[in-house]
This record gives structure tokens, C-alpha cells and sequence, in this order.
């Protein structure tokens, strides 16, 4: 087994059983992502994005196949040990932001360190760290509903950073902002990933957007149609 | 997750939704309050009935006729009559663990002086009778060996009865009129404060047991009771067994046959009527728990609402990394948290409660440790019994459904 690969994918299929009928939401698919990786993942609605997203970010398991995280089996995980690596290794950000309501941002902003032991204090200084990473410095104490669309999903992204993650997620990050917020949040994408060396994977129906990413993978019925790496 | 971090975040959790979490709790200070409440006038009535046995003195014992089956009956017996003033005296005579006694002749007459008249009890008794009591004479004397071996007509009145008739004006010495003879009064008792009840020294008249006798039942052979005390508390067992041989002997009973008397004491009767205000306690409280139980289920169905509620929360908690167990610890923690400040706040209502009680009405009320220890024990079971479906019901949820989740 080769280590350089941050994720391997072998072989991977995922079966969602919805009464009688079967649904192949991934078929048979293999792939690898390096470490420092910028992917793009594109296709059409019911492809099987977000279902890889989920398998990739350790919130499923695959039907068949095998995951391997920095060279880890995660597939043979349990629940628990699933969500410790999501708390040290991977960060999330969504297209509905998904942060708690009525809540600060570096509140939100600490909510993974809250499930590992670590110091009040140093939960909020990484926290106001990971804040101004995203450009919110001086809006630690804003409220969520206090923010504007493209101040949450830098909030969900900062949140996503603090716990200093290997691998971040993006399932349409840009899906609720406006053309010229979506630029922003993929800037600091790429910002993240040329500067810290993050992995980013991310979820875009944007041909342009989809630009910024250094590979980009088409879905369609579960299966790979395309790869596209920039030179 | 540790657990002052738990108990901060359900913290946090509850403030974000201060007027739910409020009445979610009000089930649990409500039940708290009307189980402290109720229990401290159970209690009261017990520490009651406690101090006013004490204040007659803990050493002293009694004889009344009759078998076993008649124990705890008040008022001397009714027909059946046995004991005679011998008896008495031979208890005086013979049991070494005795110190005093008095025969005890009683009646309820009409007493007049001047144009005032007033129905009270009339105790025929012994001159050691202050004594076996604990009573205390307040003005004048009270009667002695002679004027009862004498049988004269001389009465000590109860405090009420001396206003009731003399209205201020200086008693001793006055003649009053029990069953149209001549009493001079000689003494007044000292006021005890107590209305209503029986025994109430206040309301009564004594007089020489002998004259009582005479004058009142018309039978010089037969008294109704006798009452003694014994040299000391610890001897009140002693004499019991001294006094029921004499009169087994005196009154000719053999062996193996039952008593056509009853020897007892204060502290049995004081046992017993504390134990009826106990059960009274018991049963007012759990009455009152079931309102608890009322609230508990109230905490479970806003937990159920809340987690129903909270699906997405649960499911960024569980993105970033919260386990299982942390989900089921938080939701847990808020119940727990919950009806731990509703007990606070229940215990503190039912103390309120109960002083406003003791002082609108004639109830008498006592708070103890004990109860409130009980209440908040239950209302922390509660939180953990009705917390623990809704908390674990979050727990189970799975994370892409919950993040999914409208
Ligand atoms: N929990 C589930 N139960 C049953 N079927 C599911 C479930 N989740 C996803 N699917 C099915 O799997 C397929 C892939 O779904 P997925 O959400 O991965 O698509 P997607 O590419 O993310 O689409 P979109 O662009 O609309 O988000 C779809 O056909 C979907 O209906
Ligand atoms: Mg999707």
C-alpha cells in the first residue's frame, strides 16, 4: 500500500435500499487524492456527489470497497472512532452553512475543540485565529442571524479550519451565495490550500468556479466519467 | 467532552430558550414546592403533638380500668370501674419506682360565679398532682395532704376558666358554685397558651379528688384513674412492672388471665399520636409527588420536542466530531440541569409556602433537611429517568439524516 496518497479509494460502492428497488449511488469507483490536492467534483444532480462527499468526510461507510485515510482503513471504523477522526482530521462546509442559531461566531467557530480536551483559552485563540484566516476579524461576537450569507459560510469555513484539519469538505459552498460571494468563498479556498497545504475537495456545479481547483472529476450514475487536471 | 464542559454547554442550550426552559422546569418547581410544602405541615403537626407530650413530662405513667383493648381511650374509663383509692395508695406504698401519685376523679359541670356561668372540665385529683404534671401554680396555692384528706371544698382554676369568670378581678379567696355547692378558690394555674384539644389545662378546675368523689360521682369507693410518676424517666419501665404486680394481686387476678387494667405511659401515647401525624406525612406527600411525576413527564415531552427540534444541531455537533455519547450526555445534562434548578426553585417555593401557611392559618409547619434532601433527589432521579429517552433518541440519530433534516 502506497502512503503518498491522502485517500484511496478502492473500489468503492455505495447501495441505498429504498423499499423494493436499489439504488446504485456509487458504482465500483476507485481514485486517489495526494496530499495538498485542490479536486473539483462535478456531475449532474443524483450522480452521487454528496454520497461520496459523505464517505470521503467519514459520515458513511461504503457499501463495498475499501477507504483508506492517511493510509487507515476508515471503512472498518465504528461510529466512534468515525467521529474522532471528523473531529481531528476533516472539516465540513455546506451550502445551507449549517452553523447553530442564535450563536456567536467564534462560538460556532469553536464547536469541534468542544469535543476534544483542550483549554477554554486555547479554544478561543485558535477559534479567533481561524476567524481572521476567513477575513471576520471583529465580528467574533456577531450572532449568525447578524451576518450576511458570505460572512456564514466564512464562518462554517472557519470553523471547518480550526481544528487544523488534514482535509476539508465542500458540498456547493457557493450553492446559497450570489456570483461574486461564491468567488470570494472560493478565494479563500484556494488561499487554504496554496498557503496551508489543506486538501480541499469540493462539490460545484459552476464550470467556472470549477476552474480554480487543480483536478476536476465528473460523476454521472456513480461513476467517474471524466478527470481533468490543470497543467 | 468532560462534565462541567457538558453542564456549560447544556447550559448554554437552556438560556438560548430561557421562557421554555422556564416552564419546562415550572412542572418540577411546582411538585417540589407542594411536596415540601405538604410534608412540613405533616411535620409540624407531629412536632406539635411531640412538644406538647414533653411539656406533660416524659417520666409519668397512668392507670386506667379496663383490658388492653382499651388502651388509648381518654377519659377514664366510662362504666367500667375497678380501681379504688387502696389501689392507689398501695401503689404508693409498695412500688419503689414510683415517686408520686394522685387518684383522678373527672367530670364536665357547669360553674357559676355571680352572674357568669362557663362549662369546663372538673379534675378531682391528688395534692402531688403539680408535680406529676409539671405544672406550675400562678397565684394563690394549690390544695394539700389535709385539705384533701379532708375533702374540702377548695378548686384551683385554669387560666381560662379565671377569665372567663372573674374577668380580671382578684379570684382568690371568691366562692364559685359547682353543681350549686360553695368552692373557694385558692389558686391559679399558669398558663399554658393552648386552645382547643383535649387536656387543655387552661379550660379545667381541679379539686380535691376526695371531694370530688363525694360531691360530684356520689361514690367514695371507686376513682377513675390514677396518676403517677416514676422516680426518673429511665424508671418508667420498672415501675410499669411494679405497679401491674400490685394490682394483679390487690385485684385478685390469676395467673395467665389478662389485666382488668392498663398501665401506660406519655411517651406511648405521644408515640402513637406522632405516628398517625407520620402517616398523615407519607400519604400528604405522595399525593404531592404525584404532581412531580406530573412534571417529570412534562420535562420528557419538551426533551422529545427539543430533539425533534434540534435535529440539524445534533447533526453539526456530530460533523465536527461529537460521539455518541456526547449527544446523549448534553440532552441528558439539560434534563438533569433542568429539574436540578427546578427543584432549587421548588424547595425554595415550598419554604415560602409553608411559612406563609403556619402564619394565615392555625397549621403548624416544619421544614426539614430530611424532605428537602427527598425532593431534590427526586427531582434529580426525574431528570435522569425522563431525560434519558429523549437524550438517547438524539444520540441515535444518524449524522447525514439529521444535517438533511428540514
Ligand atoms: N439516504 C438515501 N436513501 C436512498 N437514496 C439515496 C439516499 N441518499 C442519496 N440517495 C440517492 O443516491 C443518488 C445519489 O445522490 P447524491 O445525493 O449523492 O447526489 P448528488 O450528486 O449530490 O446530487 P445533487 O447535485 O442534487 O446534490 C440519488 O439517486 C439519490 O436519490
Ligand atoms: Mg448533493
Amino acid at each position: 500500500m502506497e502512503n503518498n496518497h491522502l485517500i484511496q479509494l478502492e473500489n468503492v460502492k455505495k447501495i441505498y435500499k429504498v423499499g423494493e428497488t436499489q439504488v446504485n449511488a456509487l458504482r465500483d469507483l476507485s481514485y486517489n487524492i495526494n496530499e495538498g490536492d485542490f479536486l473539483a467534483i462535478m456531475g449532474p444532480s443524483g450522480s452521487g456527489k454528496s454520497t461520496l462527499m459523505n464517505i470521503v468526510g467519514c459520515l458513511d461507510k461504503p457499501t463495498e470497497g475499501k477507504y483508506f485515510l492517511e493510509g487507515e482503513e476508515v471503512s472498518t471504523f465504528d461510529k466512534n472512532k468515525l467521529a474522532r477522526i471528523r473531529n481531528k482530521k476533516i472539516g465540513f462546509v455546506f451550502q445551507t452553512f449549517n452553523l447553530l442559531a442564535r450563536t456567536t461566531a467564534i462560538e460556532n467557530t469553536e464547536l469541534p475543540l468542544l469535543y476534544s480536551s483542550m483549554s477554554k483559552k486555547e479554544m478561543r485563540e485558535l477559534a479567533s485565529k481561524s476567524l481572521s484566516i476567513v477575513g471576520l476579524e471583529g465580528r467574533e461576537f456577531h450572532r449568525t442571524n447578524q451576518l450576511s450569507g458570505g460572512e456564514q459560510q466564512r464562518v462554517a469555513i472557519a470553523r471547518a479550519l480550526v481544528n487544523n484539519p488534514s482535509l476539508i469538505l465542500a458540498d456547493e459552498p457557493t450553492g446559497n451565495l450570489d456570483t461574486k460571494t461564491g468567488k470570494e468563498i472560493m478565494d479563500i479556498f484556494k488561499k487554504l490550500n496554496q498557503e496551508k497545504n489543506i486538501t480541499i475537495i469540493l462539490v460545484t456545479h459552476e464550470a467556472e468556479l470549477a476552474q480554480i481547483a487543480r483536478r476536476r472529476m465528473h460523476l454521472r450514475d456513480g461513476q467517474i466519467i471524466k478527470e481533468e487536471e490543470n497543467a | 467532552m468532560n462534565i462541567w464542559r457538558t453542564i456549560r454547554v447544556s447550559l448554554r442550550a437552556l438560556s438560548r430558550n430561557k421562557m421554555r426552559s422556564f416552564l419546562t422546569a415550572l412542572g418540577i418547581i411546582i411538585g417540589v414546592g407542594a411536596v415540601i410544602a405538604t410534608i412540613s405541615i405533616g411535620q409540624g403537626a407531629k412536632r406539635e403533638v411531640e412538644k406538647r407530650f414533653e411539656s406533660m413530662g416524659t417520666n409519668l405513667l397512668f392507670v386506667r380500668p379496663g383490658s388492653h383493648s382499651y388502651r388509648g381511650r381518654h377519659g377514664g374509663g366510662g362504666t367500667y370501674q375497678n380501681l379504688t383509692p387502696d389501689d392507689a395508695k398501695a401503689i404508693a406504698e409498695k412500688a419503689d419506682a414510683v415517686k408520686y401519685i394522685s387518684p383522678s376523679v373527672s367530670a364536665r359541670a357547669q360553674v357559676i360565679y355571680g352572674n357568669k356561668n362557663w362549662n369546663t372540665s372538673i379534675y378531682g385529683v391528688g395534692d402531688k398532682y403539680p408535680e406529676i404534671r409539671n405544672w406550675e401554680v400562678d397565684e394563690g396555692i394549690f390544695f394539700d395532704e389535709y385539705m384533701v384528706r379532708a375533702g374540702q371544698k377548695v378548686c384551683v382554676l385554669g387560666s381560662e376558666v379565671n377569665e372567663n369568670l372573674f374577668e380580671g378581678a382578684d379570684p382568690i379567696g371568691q366562692l364559685i358554685r359547682l353543681k350549686k355547692l360553695p368552692f373557694r378558690v385558692i389558686g391559679i394555674l399558669q398558663s399554658r397558651g393552648e386552645s382547643g384539644g383535649w387536656f387543655n389545662r387552661d379550660d379545667m378546675i381541679t379539686i380535691p379528688y376526695t371531694t370530688a368523689q363525694k360531691r360530684l360521682i356520689g361514690r367514695i369507693d371507686r376513682i377513675q384513674s390514677i396518676d403517677i410518676s416514676a422516680v426518673s424517666a429511665a424508671k418508667t419501665v420498672e415501675a410499669t412492672k411494679q405497679i401491674e404486680e400490685i394490682l394483679r394481686i390487690r385485684h385478685k387476678i390469676a395467673p395467665g388471665a389478662e389485666d382488668d387494667f392498663y398501665v401506660g405511659n406519655m411517651s406511648e401515647i405521644a408515640k402513637g399520636a406522632a405516628e398517625s401525624r407520620e402517616i398523615m406525612t407519607i400519604l400528604l406527600g405522595a399525593i404531592a409527588s404525584v404532581s412531580l411525576l406530573v412534571g417529570g413527564i412534562g420535562i420528557m415531552n419538551i426533551m422529545l420536542v427539543s430533539v425533534t427540534e434540534r435535529i440539524r444541531e445534533i447533526g453539526i455537533r456530530m460533523s465536527v466530531g461529537a460521539r455518541e455519547k456526547d449527544i446523549l450526555l448534553q440532552f441528558l445534562a439539560e434534563a438533569i440541569v433542568l429539574s436540578i434548578l427546578g427543584g432549587f426553585l421548588g424547595i425554595c417555593l415550598g419554604i415560602v409556602g409553608s411559612k406563609l401557611i403556619s402564619r394565615f392559618t392555625e397549621l403548624q409547619t416544619l421544614v426539614s433537611m430530611g424532605s428537602v434532601a427527598l425532593a431534590f433527589l427526586f427531582a434529580g432521579s426525574i431528570g435522569v429517568f425522563f431525560g434519558f429517552y429523549p437524550a438517547r433518541k438524539a444520540s441515535k440519530l444518524d449524522p447525514i439524516e439529521a444535517l438533511r433534516y428540514e
